[in-house]
């Protein structure tokens, strides 16, 4: 925080500039991006698309590559959401069993009855925010571990959910509602059909965006860095990460929604979700433990999951075998991850390196310095 | 008042809670005109503590030392089939299986240490990525169940030294050893020190990675003991066992249920036991009562939340204050608690 208003001397700057995501031209800063783990993973995914392209020509048809965006919609909109929770440092393991919850209640509460749409979504929407509500208050405020708290709601609410269907399918939501998953906008030209949750993906990617760029977005970042550092600078921790909870909750909400045009009604709909959404999240660069990763990152490091079983599919590989390539690949990019975060790292200032600030600091009282310097490293 | 509040340990607490789940326990199965303190119910209970126990000291030494073990499912199907496997009905195989077993579980932990500390990945990912490893190993290579324990594997599970099952005398060796490890060796004091503060452990000259690696090492090979344990039961390998249970998730519950500090560094054994006791207890009224086994989840995971919340609480402040004279905001907290 103290490098707020650096003063750059020219020859530092050429050594090692201070801001790099700040300095030097668009194409240097965006290749600067792409040097992080969190730019890595769109290099990754434009890597496997090609791949897929080369090893199945099918995939280069723009109609086959849509339906593949809008396929992977659910998936990467319940990364975005775990991303919040993980950026601040917790996780959310209740993620497949609010999805398996939201499939379930959309199936027997909707039904049939198509005027009962807008308010299923909206009791949908409103279930979710409860269930956020209810992890992050558990969380924040009775101080129990995330991952216990989640586990416990994980357990709790998919035991509900079969005790309630007795563990079969049940219920079959109206056909308009299950459009939204598996519709799409007809007779487009070039692609064919634009379907309905690529939209949504867009809309959710575009508002994940705006509210990370927010001071809500900066604060939940530094919660999750530092949160001593950020309760002191006055941010009510248990407020902004209950959001984070909330946002979580209703991401794998929407992902229900749009799974019930995909998969139909079912309570093992939506399992391993959480998993796989953690997984998609540290593929995309952001750090477990929190305060570092991009959240379109998150997305991305969705497709790149989505896309690599995809091209495990095209070459052939056994579906048994997903497993084995899916753990070696999580566990080399978060070790490639971890060494270059490390790298990009701004050097630490353990001694002021520009004399002009020094002394600056130095002339009102001599005490001031010492005192400045060593609370920050302590 | 205050402090003989504070000088209640966590453990103290747990001991408190399973204390209040047997007594309710007891009550409702003399609802339900059975006797608790049976003989059969009672072997019952301990034999359901049993694989998870073993499982969860491991977990808990994994924790200790500030990193997650998610790949034991794994590693407790692997071991039953490669058991099962080697063993394949003669007696004269048991002792090759179970050694060649123990061996593979360690080379699996070995290897989760060394990811988590060499290749810095954190202890969750690593080890669900060694546990999908796995996993797709035995999706491709066995189908269904293999191989088969002989008779003299089998009497494992079935003997018992008086009412107590022999499995669960092992399993309170094993936690005896592994308590005895924590408390008087060196490695136990370096694995608290690297949960605590690995950079701390660092500075003060520590090397940080080998407690970890053994804690990972010795998970591996207790969930093979589990393994083992399941394939004698069940006389034949089942390359799924260990993700019906859940094992990994159980295992994490059972170790902070019993009041170990997921962040590592602080906790114990005995905390785990009686949370894995707990589990049981629970598991077993639910039984008796013949809840829906649907519903038996919804209870666990109401449990484990406000088990843990009673005492979570307390855990972060009853630290030793630091060196440094206190703060005026650390004088306006200690008035409010």
């Amino acid at each position: 925080m103290s490098t707020a208003t650096p003063s750059i001397t020219t020859t530092e700057t050429q050594a090692r500039p201070e801001l790099p995501l700040h300095q030097g031209s668009l194409g240097s800063r965006i290749a600067a991006g792409l040097a992080t783990p969190g730019g890595a993973v769109f290099v990754l995914v434009g890597v496997l698309l090609v791949s897929i392209m080369v090893s199945n020509p099918n995939f280069t048809d723009p109609g086959a590559l849509i339906r593949f965006a809008g396929r992977t919609a659910p998936i990467a909109i319940a990364a975005m959401g775990q991303y919040y929770v993980i950026v601040s440092g917790e996780f959310d393991l209740s993620m497949g069993a609010v999805i398996a919850a939201q499939v379930v209640l959309a199936g027997n509460f909707i039904g049939q009855d198509e005027g009962r749409i807008i308010p299923g979504l909206l009791l949908m929407l409103a279930v979710g925010a409860l269930i956020g509500i209810i992890n992050g208050l558990v969380t924040t405020l009775l101080k129990v571990p995330s991952f216990i708290v989640t586990l416990g709601m994980m357990l709790a609410l998919s035991g509900l959910v079969r005790y309630i269907t007795g563990g079969a399918a049940s219920g079959n939501p109206v056909d308009a509602f299950r459009d939204i998953g598996r519709g799409g906008i007809e007779d487009v030209p070039v692609v064919d059909v634009i379907p309905y949750p690529l939209i949504i993906l867009v809309v959710v990617a575009t508002l994940s965006v705006w509210l990370m760029r927010r001071p809500f977005g900066r604060t939940l970042i530094a919660a999750g860095d530092n949160p001593e550092a950020t309760h002191y600078s006055g941010a009510p921790l248990w407020s902004y990460k209950t959001r984070a909870f909330v946002l979580s909750s209703l991401s794998a909400t929407v992902a229900g929604i749009l799974l019930v045009g995909y998969a139909g009604v079912h309570p093992s709909v939506g399992a391993g979700y959480e998993f796989t959404a953690i997984t998609a999240v540290v593929l995309g660069g952001v750090v477990l433990g929190g305060g570092r990763g991009w959240v379109l990152s998150a997305a991305a490091g969705a497709f790149a999951l989505e896309l690599l079983f995809t091209l495990l599919t095209s070459l052939g590989v056994p579906s048994t075998w997903r497993d084995t390539v899916q753990g070696l690949i999580i566990i080399a990019a978060v070790a490639v991850s971890a060494r270059a975060w490390q790298v990009g790292r701004r050097p630490r200032r353990t001694t002021p390196t520009d004399p002009s600030r020094a002394t600056h600091i130095a002339t009102p009282s001599p005490n001031q310095p010492s005192t400045g310097a060593t609370t920050g490293e302590n | 008042m205050k402090n003989r509040l504070s000088s209640v340990t966590s453990t103290t607490i747990v001991y408190g809670v399973l204390l209040v789940a047997i007594v309710a326990g007891a009550v409702l199965t003399a609802v339900n005109g059975r006797n608790f303190f049976s003989t059969g119910n009672i072997d019952n209970i301990l034999t359901t503590t049993s694989i998870l126990g073993f499982i969860a000291i491991g977990q808990t030494l994994v924790v200790l030392g500030g990193s997650l073990d998610l790949s034991v499912p794994f590693v407790v199907s692997l071991s039953s089939v490669v058991g099962a496997g080697i063993m394949a009905g003669d007696p004269g195989n048991i002792v090759p299986a179970v050694v060649v077993t123990l061996a593979l579980a360690m080379a699996v932990g070995l290897v989760n240490g060394l990811i988590v500390t060499f290749l810095k990945v954190h202890g969750f990912i690593a080890t669900l990525g060694t546990g999908l490893i796995i996993s797709g190993y035995l999706a491709s290579n066995y189908k269904g169940s293999h191989g088969s324990a002989p008779l003299d594997f089998r009497l494992l599970d079935a003997t018992r030294i008086g009412p107590v099952p022999v499995s669960t005398l092992i399993m309170l060796g094993c936690a005896g050893l592994a308590i005895l490890m924590l408390r008087r060796t060196r490695l136990g004091h370096h694995l608290y020190a690297v949960g605590g503060n690995a950079e701390v452990a660092r500075l003060s000259g520590l090397r940080t990675s080998v407690p970890v690696i053994a804690a990972h090492v010795i998970c591996s090979a207790l969930s093979a003991v589990a393994g083992l344990l399941l394939l004698a039961r069940l006389s034949v390998g089942n390359p799924t066992i260990g993700s019906q249970g859940g094992y990994d998730l159980m295992s994490i519950a059972a170790v902070v249920l019993g009041g170990t500090l997921l962040a590592g560094g602080k906790g114990n054994i005995m905390g785990t036991l009686a949370g894995v006791a707990i589990f049981a207890v629970i598991d077993n009224v639910m039984g008796v009562m013949q809840v829906n086994p649907f519903l038996r989840d919804v209870v666990r995971g109401v449990v484990i939340v406000v088990a843990v919340a009673v005492y979570a609480r307390r855990e972060l402040d009853t630290r030793p204050p630091r060196f440094e004279r206190p703060t005026g905001l650390d004088a306006a907290l200690q008035e409010a608690r």
